[in-house]
């Protein structure tokens, strides 16, 4: 049951262009692995060498924080938005 | 041209040359303006500063503005640095002062500082419209600037911002929208606008700037104290930002040899409902885990701060701590600011009141040597907070009727406890 995740505009050189990815994990952790499977230069920015999300980068699952919907515990349902956005967020001309 | 030297990552390193951008696209940590200390060092020294008006302009080589004064630089900062006998009496220390940004020009908090730097920046980036996401008081100090310096504005809000910091927006003209949720989801919001929109968002893409606002509360401090540092310090955390600004500035000054550079105890203070940083700090963690707020401190009410890691190293490498407060400490302590020093700080200056009486009592802060307290913003602006009096006495406009209620037996306190 794929959900669909935004890639933000700073990431999106590391995905030919895509702006959104539908991603067939899970979990968040199955999540990450899978985006850095299909985008190899993805994974050095968004996880730890351990595979944990990298710190200044927050997941948003239909516009929640996913740390409130149980992390890495929470299972991804159907159509789910997910959206991968910088805590800082970059900027546009 | 101003001494900043351009953008640098605070996590690797990276170097950026000046920009609208506020995240590393190496590793998405915040970006910091950088500058040439030397430089600076070798242009300026305190006693040049003396001729300078009192604000935030006084220090202009060390912010990312142009060097040569104008007259578009209105009188924001210089606020005073009130000493306080009495509430220092009342917490039991020897040298306490107030630093009372409740006062600052024009919209009555610290934020006003922040605004004046990113709208230089925004004018030299050639942003026409300018905008932030907001609990009050940035959005009352972003309007008001960009009214007055020409840019349009939108201002984000979450849906239940207290009327008196709406209506103290929509005043200046700036377009206010509210939305469904609180502070961390406009937040959010705000940086997709910023991935959309050509436009100067302060907190978010010129957030690095922005930021360097910041610095001058920690500048005025240091002067108004004679050039001296203090040991401590108490200052509110909402997005974590001011407290690791004004830690920096203290360090710029004893790099600089214009101070004894002695470690001051820098303290974080926070709302209970509200006390992510807090929290990690009393903890021992390094990660930052985000909260839903609850708490009446509206301006601290961030559960997701973005410069909540830096704050809690900040602190932690200061040997400083972090304390929060309950919704009823926080009205005491607005209480007790007030009728010991008669300053009407807003609900974090109650926040910070409050924790400053734990971090004293928990022996943290050194009793005897030099405190000062950082109220941000002026408490006209959370009124709300404030349970309404229900002993005012109403009387007959008769003398008789006054003499008989001042010599009731016990007539009612004033203010009720």
């Amino acid at each position: 049951m794929p959900c669909n995740v935004q890639i933000p505009t700073p990431l999106q050189r590391f995905t030919s262009g895509a702006t959104s990815v539908a991603c067939e994990a899970t979990t968040l952790p199955a999540l990450l692995a899978e985006l850095s499977g299909r985008f190899p230069e993805l994974k050095d920015r968004l996880c730890e060498p351990d595979g944990r999300p990298r710190r200044f980068f927050n997941v948003y699952v239909n516009d929640e924080d996913i740390r409130f919907l149980g992390g890495n515990n929470y299972q991804f349902a159907a159509a789910d938005e997910v959206m991968i956005l910088p805590s800082i967020a970059g900027g546009s001309r | 041209m101003s001494y900043e030297l351009g953008l640098r990552c605070r996590d690797c390193g990276k170097l950026f040359p000046s920009q609208p951008l506020a995240g590393c696209d190496a590793c998405f940590a915040p970006l910091e303006v950088h500058y040439d200390l030397d430089a600076i060092a070798a242009a300026v020294g305190p006693e040049d500063l003396r001729a300078r008006p009192r604000s935030m302009w006084r220090y202009r080589e060390f912010l990312p503005v142009p060097q040569a004064s104008s007259e578009r630089e209105r009188p924001v900062g210089g606020t005073p640095l009130v000493s306080a006998p009495r509430l220092a009496q009342a917490l039991g220390v020897r040298e306490l002062y107030i630093k009372n940004d409740a006062v600052n020009f024009p919209t009555l908090s610290f934020k006003d500082r922040v605004v004046a730097v990113a709208l230089s920046k925004a004018r030299e980036f050639g942003f026409k419209t300018v905008a932030c996401s907001s609990t009050g008081n940035l959005a009352n100090a972003l309007a008001a600037a960009a009214s007055a310096e020409g840019f349009e504005a939108y201002i984000f809000t979450p849906a239940d911002l207290e009327d008196a910091k709406i209506a103290g927006t929509q005043i200046y003209g700036a377009r206010l929208i509210k939305f469904q949720g609180n502070y961390d989801h406009v937040n959010r919001l705000c940086s997709e606008m910023a991935q959309r929109f050509p436009w100067g968002i302060v907190n978010v893409n010129l957030r690095p700037y922005y930021a360097e606002g910041s610095k001058t509360v920690g500048y005025e401090i240091a002067e108004q104290l004679g050039w001296r540092l203090p040991a401590a310090v108490v200052c509110p955390m909402a997005g974590g930002s001011l407290i690791g600004k004004v830690a920096q500035a203290f360090q710029e000054l004893g790099q600089l040899g214009w101070v004894e550079p002695s470690g001051v105890r820098i303290c974080g203070a926070q709302a209970s409902g509200c006390a992510p940083i807090s929290r990690a700090v009393k903890q021992g963690r390094e990660e930052i885990e985000p909260v839903r707020p609850a708490t009446i401190a509206r301006s601290l009410a961030i559960g997701n701060p973005a410069d909540g890691f830096y704050a809690a190293r900040t602190i932690r490498n200061s040997g400083g701590w972090a304390e929060d407060a309950s919704d009823s400490e926080i009205v005491e302590g607005m209480r007790l600011l007030a009728q010991t020093e008669g300053i009407f700080g807003e609900t974090a200056g109650g926040v910070t009141v409050a924790t400053a009486r734990k971090l004293i009592e928990q022996g943290k802060i050194d009793p005897d040597r030099a405190l000062v307290l950082i109220i941000t913003g002026n408490g006209l602006k959370t009124l709300d907070a404030i349970p309404a009096s229900t002993t005012t006495p109403v009387l007959q406009p008769k003398l008789r009727h006054l003499e008989a209620y001042l010599a009731a037996p016990s007539p009612p306190e004033a203010i009720p406890a």
